[in-house]
């Protein structure tokens, strides 16, 4: 099974890594997703499990959180979903949630079983460094990647977090939560250097990136670009018929990324 | 857990995004250094009293006493502190604080409305631009709190995210503050969030209790035997019992809105109801299903209508230091409509559930021993409203 890492050992080395929420429209549609985003040129997927109050959202994501817990989506029906998607698709995937969702269920319980499954990284937007401890040795003890967070008012915490960091580095490229941006005015290249200097580590920027050139810009100055809301958005607008739509769109993106 | 910072026993903590974790670093740093600080102090002191009306009264409630036939009743009027109610001691507090740090604006949550109606009180007068976030349905439900604030010069945005209530308008407040950080404090009106709000609030809000010790012991020479407080983030509550948690005789009662019952899906009683979880920042008690996900709550007061509980209460609880008891709004319409009656004074319907407890244990405690109550804010906010639950249609 490939590892959080060699989504950054093709081609230029740089990866394209889209995310999905899990369930939105339904868990199918999600299986179809996956496959079609591998074989757009996907070098990772961040697949969301839906959270009632996703704090670090923006309004596109929230919304499909609401959809597929609405749908009935739980943890158990996505990892049975992961089961399933294994047999047939080895790309990296990582999950992302929230705290409370890994913590409730049983901190090992969640790790362990995804783990088990064949997922290979865990990204917690509300476990900062103070806080990580509790997560990351368990994700140590099952080989599970935690994906650390930089953001632009990290400054100097970016060396203490960078050192410890597994997997890659998740640059937020601006102030506030998910979304799409006119503008991204953070010199991410500074922020790439700060890491780079700490650990030899690839960094992924997310955060407002809603097209190819947008995503090439920053894979430019980074090791990749993660999109969420412009996927979701696309999602939302054609349901359960999205999947040649979001096939498309993440080509465009991952040629781009790739082409850098 | 070696990193992790502002643990009450194993709840507390900063859970929160990366990009907010520099501001609540610069706000402990900021409060460390201004909490000794005989200045700061001096200003704030000065403002409780000059401004907010303290030291509020402690009020011996006789009729309420000889109607029941037990305990001797008094109650800790933070009704009457401007504003209306004890949210005004932690604004007061922190947008000093928030000057002091050179912020220029402050946001803030509010559930009923009074922390946001406190907020936009302080901030006209220290001169801060002001933005209160609010659920939707708790702007129709307290519409004249929303214009109030919008009297006081501050913008307030309806939250239509989630259950459009308090957790929602939490959760709308904290997305704002990872937005624009650089010149903003984010006001948080409860002893809950990431450290070191849950602290901060607590110091703030302790002025009740020591009010509480100065006053009683003036007046009877002792001690009470009982301290009852409402809950729901719990910053009266915590307020209230701060100066006596050391005073082991001293019983500390934290009053849970059960809504239409602690059995029923319909209600907010953290503590009674609710299971360990990360949320809002830190680790607490909360209303959540098996997966985590956090449950919708309700309750008749909208100030209590918050799915969790601030740390150092579900702290107090593990220890038993604290016994947090469920009221539902029968009780505490009952309770509110008692109170109305029988000493004159129209509580909130959130301070409603501390006099309701207080009605059941009274009774059946002696004559010699006295109970506190915190009535933590005024009830003319709640009068339509409780109008109608009594089947009468007025509107504010």
């Amino acid at each position: 099974m490939a590892s959080v890492a060699d989504a950054f050992k093709n081609k230029n080395g740089k990866a394209f890594i889209p995310f999905i929420t899990s369930g939105d429209p339904s868990l199918e549609v999600t299986e179809q997703l996956v496959y079609a985003m591998a074989e757009a040129g996907a070098d990772l997927i961040e697949l969301g499990i839906p959270f009632s109050d996703p704090t670090a959202e923006g309004p596109v994501i929230q919304e499909a959180n609401i959809r597929a817990l609405s749908g009935g989506v739980t943890t158990d029906k996505i990892f049975e979903m992961v089961k399933k998607i294994r047999k047939n698709c080895d790309i990296p995937m990582v999950f992302m949630t929230y705290a409370n969702v890994v913590f409730h269920y049983g901190t090992e319980k969640f790790i362990k079983t995804a783990a088990g499954i064949g997922m290979q990284g865990l990204i917690l937007p509300d476990v900062p460094y103070e806080e990580k401890e509790e997560f990351s040795s368990v994700c140590k003890k099952y080989g599970i990647d935690l994906i650390s967070l930089i953001a632009p008012t990290s400054h100097d915490r970016i060396r203490m977090i960078a050192k410890e960091a597994d997997g890659f580095v998740y640059c937020v490229s601006s102030l506030g939560v998910t979304g799409t941006r006119t503008k991204i005015t953070t010199d991410i290249g500074a922020m790439v250097g700060l890491v780079k200097e700490a650990k030899d580590i690839p960094c992924a920027v997310g955060f407002g990136i809603s097209n190819p050139q947008t995503a090439a810009d920053m894979a430019s100055k980074s090791d990749g670009a993660i999109v969420g809301s412009a996927i979701v958005r696309i999602c939302a607008k054609y349901g359960k018929d999205c999947v040649p739509e979001v096939k498309k769109f993440v080509k465009e993106m991952a040629d781009a990324v790739h082409a850098v | 857990m070696s990193n992790s910072k502002g643990r009450f026993g194993i709840h507390g903590g900063q859970y929160i995004p990366e990009t907010l974790m520099n501001a609540v670093i610069e706000l402990e740093e900021a409060y460390n250094h201004y909490k000794d600080d005989p200045e700061f102090n001096a200003e704030f002191t000065d403002l409780l009293n000059n401004y907010a009306n303290r030291p509020s009264l402690l009020y011996y409630a006789e009729n309420m006493t000889k109607d029941l036939g037990g305990a001797k009743i008094y109650l800790k009027r933070e009704d009457l502190n401007h504003t209306g109610a004890h949210k005004i001691n932690n604004a007061l507090g922190q947008c000093l604080l928030a000057k002091k740090m050179g912020k220029t604006r402050v946001i803030a949550e509010t559930g009923a409305g009074q922390h946001g109606v406190a907020t936009a009180t302080v901030a006209a007068y220290m001169g801060l631009e002001c933005e209160i976030y609010m659920g939707k349905m708790d702007t129709e439900r307290q519409a004249l709190n929303v214009y109030r604030m919008k009297l006081l010069g501050a913008k307030v945005h309806p939250v239509t995210s989630g259950t459009a209530t308090l957790k929602d308008a939490v959760s709308e407040t904290m997305r704002e503050w990872t937005n624009r950080i650089e010149d903003t404090h984010y006001v948080l009106g409860s002893c809950m969030g990431p450290h070191p709000f849950p602290t901060i609030v607590r110091d703030f809000q302790s002025v009740i209790s020591r009010e509480i010790k100065q006053q009683l012991m003036e007046k009877e020479g002792k001690l009470p035997d009982a301290v009852i407080a409402c809950v729901g983030g719990g910053s009266n509550a915590i307020g209230s019992f701060y100066h006596f948690i050391n005073d082991k005789s001293v019983k500390l009662i934290g009053c849970e809105a059960a809504g239409r019952g602690i059995d029923t899906n319909e209600t907010a009683a953290t503590v009674n109801t609710g299971s360990l979880g990360i949320f809002h920042g830190m680790k607490s008690y909360f209303c959540q299903d098996k997966y985590g996900q956090i449950a919708p709550v309700y309750s008749i007061s909208a100030g209590l209508d918050y799915p969790g509980v601030g740390p150092e209460h579900a702290y107090l609880h593990d220890i038993g230091r604290a016994e947090y008891v469920p009221i539902t709004d029968d009780e505490a319409v009952d309770a509110f409509e008692y109170l109305s009656r029988t000493e004159g004074i129209i509580p909130a319907i959130e301070s409603a559930h501390a006099v309701a407890y207080a009605m059941k244990l009274a009774p059946k405690m002696s004559k010699d021993q006295i109970i506190v109550v915190t009535v933590s804010g005024r009830g003319d906010k709640d009068v339509a409203a409780i109008a109608r639950y009594r089947g009468e249609e007025i509107y504010d």
